[in-house]
């Protein structure tokens, strides 16, 4: 080529040199939703991962002549126990670091089954339509039509509560808000011009779901992740009070609230500590997840 | 040399239309009985109001929707839709819409790479270097290269699909309307490089556009599509100058401005926007 092909001016643009993260930080920063569900949900993740070096006993062990302690803020509390002892003596704040773990644990596995199961079912559905479509979508409205608590209960009650068991049913039955999620955004997608092009250079159905359409969704199904995640926790909670989720010696926060609810006239602080580590753990995620949402409208550009 | 690099042979597409539960579908002749050809190193323009069926054509020329009747003949053999690599080397399109024909996740480079990547063209060193030469072809600041689309104008946008499109050395560049969602400017741009590229590389366009004024000096021959049948064909002069079928001349005074040289209107308040900017 002796010549440029080109003679005429590319067009040229003089964008803001500003990096990528530093603008995406920035805006995280702006959202205060956000700044403070990131640092209060950051703080718990924390809190779970270094319980073993935080927690000042061991959470299983008993010691009947400690039974009932109150917490620090009452007459009768003792700095070698900040938040009390439960009626067989364990130390009230090592389980509540230690129920963090489960609480984050059944959240996230959970959140993770039910969104690797919904968002396929919703992709393939909304990529192909038809027959396809008409199938996913008929077994996305019976999923709709089961009412979850009453599922998870029977189901519960059938196998056995335990930690896998929760996990695995919850993730089994909350995919249905990322098969939705999933579907909608696919179906706006799939007829883009860049969906035509990658067919058009020969890529395969799965590239063009996976490397080109999925990246492209992700940033609504994380929404979604949050919002499972404080739904997952929440169920937990709810079949561990009830007896059939997580087992005791577990220190999971709903069977903790459900451990002392012989006690709340006299001693509501053994529910309310667990109760409001859930209430704060589940609002933190939720500001995360509206947060997102915020993050995800347009900018104005894009 | 085959005698011509794009021929469709009757080429149509019905669609049924469901009208309600219990009314019989009734068909739609988007496109209906079309045959054109183009020998190689020309340019043809498709030119028709909205709705009169090009896309549904270009689609099928791509390989994107099966004809419904009617063969498609690249290089005077029928395209053959079980092997898209080789169609894809063979044919590539350009779209209307800069805006989503750009995958907003991916950046310029890999879009631009891609195509290479799929058909393994090279190694990693070689496909870099490949995006680089096309990206000057195309008149494309290599900064650009590690943007997101999102961060490009509509122009530039049409570059990188332009690029993307040569990358893998088509014969054949089928685009469609791929002026019409930019800036009167800068559609002025797009057609001098897609000019610029046709001599230098030798390519057949097939050109569609529903606006015969963007296509009268790119063109060779120009079809003129209405309701999904070609009524009238033939050399750019003699449909320019001569046109027989009334729509076609219907089209031309469309887009002709009343008074040659007359130049643009003044704005009532021109002094204002020139600061602005
Ligand atoms: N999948 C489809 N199902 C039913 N009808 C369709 C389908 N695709 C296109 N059509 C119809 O076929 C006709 C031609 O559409 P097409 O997109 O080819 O028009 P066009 O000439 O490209 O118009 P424009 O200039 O607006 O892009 C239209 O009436 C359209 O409604
Ligand atoms: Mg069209």
């Amino acid at each position: 080529m002796s010549q440029p092909a080109v003679s005429l001016s590319p067009a040229t643009s003089l964008l803001p040199v500003v990096p990528e993260w530093r603008r995406m930080l920035n805006r995280v920063l702006g959202h205060h939703g956000l700044t403070l569900g990131a640092a209060v949900l950051g703080l718990i993740v924390l809190a779970a991962l270094f319980a073993p070096w935080l927690a000042p006993h061991d959470p299983y062990a008993q010691d009947v002549s400690q039974r009932m302690i109150p917490p620090i803020w009452h007459d009768k509390g003792t700095w070698d126990h900040v938040l009390g002892t439960d009626k067989l003596g364990r130390d009230y704040l090592s389980r509540l670091l230690y129920g963090a773990r489960i609480s984050l644990t059944i959240g996230l596995v959970a959140a993770l089954i039910s969104g690797l199961i919904g968002t396929t079912l919703g992709v393939l559905a909304g990529y192909f339509g038809g027959r396809v479509d008409a199938v996913i979508s008929y077994i996305i409205t019976t999923r709709l039509a089961l009412p979850v608590i009453l599922v998870a209960l029977a189901m519960a009650s059938l196998v056995g509560g335990s930690l896998q068991v929760v996990i695995i049913l919850l993730g089994l039955l909350l995919w249905d808000r990322f098969a939705v999620v999933a579907r909608s955004t696919t179906q706006q997608l799939r007829d883009a011009e860049f969906i035509a092009s990658a067919k058009v250079l020969g890529a395969s159905t799965p590239y063009i779901l996976v490397r080109e359409l999925l990246p492209n969704i992700l940033s609504s199904l994380i929404v979604v992740v949050t919002l499972e995640m404080a739904h997952a926790i929440l169920l937990e909670a709810t079949l561990s009070f009830l007896g059939l989720g997580v087992q005791p010696p577990l220190p999971s926060w709903g069977l903790m609230v459900a451990e002392g609810k012989a006690y709340m006239f006299f001693q509501p602080w053994v529910i309310a500590v667990p109760g409001i580590a859930l209430m704060i753990l589940v609002l933190a995620i939720n500001l995360v997840g509206d947060g997102l949402r915020d993050m995800n409208a347009p900018e104005g550009r894009n | 040399m085959p005698d011509f690099a794009l021929e469709l042979c009757g080429l149509s597409r019905y669609f049924q239309l469901k009208k309600g539960l219990f009314k019989p579908a009734t068909v739609l002749k988007a496109v209906n009985n079309v045959s054109l050809r183009i020998p190689p190193g020309q340019t043809l323009g498709l030119v028709g109001e909205s709705g009169c069926g090009k896309s549904t054509l270009a689609k099928m020329i791509l390989g994107l929707l099966p004809p419904s009747e009617g063969d498609v003949l690249i290089n005077d053999k029928a395209i053959d839709l079980s092997d898209r690599l080789a169609l894809a080397r063979q044919i590539q399109p350009i779209f209307q819409d800069p805006y989503s024909s750009l995958n907003p996740r991916k950046t310029i480079e890999q879009i631009i790479r891609l195509p290479l990547q799929l058909h393994g063209v090279g190694d990693a060193a070689s496909q870099r270097r490949a995006v680089k030469d096309i990206s000057d072809l195309v008149g494309l600041p290599e900064r650009l290269l590690r943007q997101y689309p999102g961060q490009l104008s509509g122009g530039q946008r049409q570059r990188v699909a332009i690029a993307r499109a040569l990358i893998l050395k088509p014969a054949i560049l089928v685009c469609d309307e791929p002026t019409s969602a930019l800036d009167v400017s800068v559609q002025a741009q797009i057609l001098n490089l897609l000019l610029d590229l046709k001599q230098e590389l030798g390519l057949t366009y097939l050109f569609i556009s529903h606006n015969l004024g963007v296509v009268e000096h790119l063109v060779d021959k120009v079809a003129v599509m209405y309701r999904g049948q070609i009524v009238e064909q033939g050399d750019r002069d003699a449909i320019f100058h001569h046109a027989q079928h009334p729509y076609t001349q219907a089209l031309l005074s469309s887009v002709l401005t009343p008074e040659p040289g007359l130049g643009l209107p003044e704005l009532p308040d021109s002094s204002q926007w020139a600061q602005a900017s």
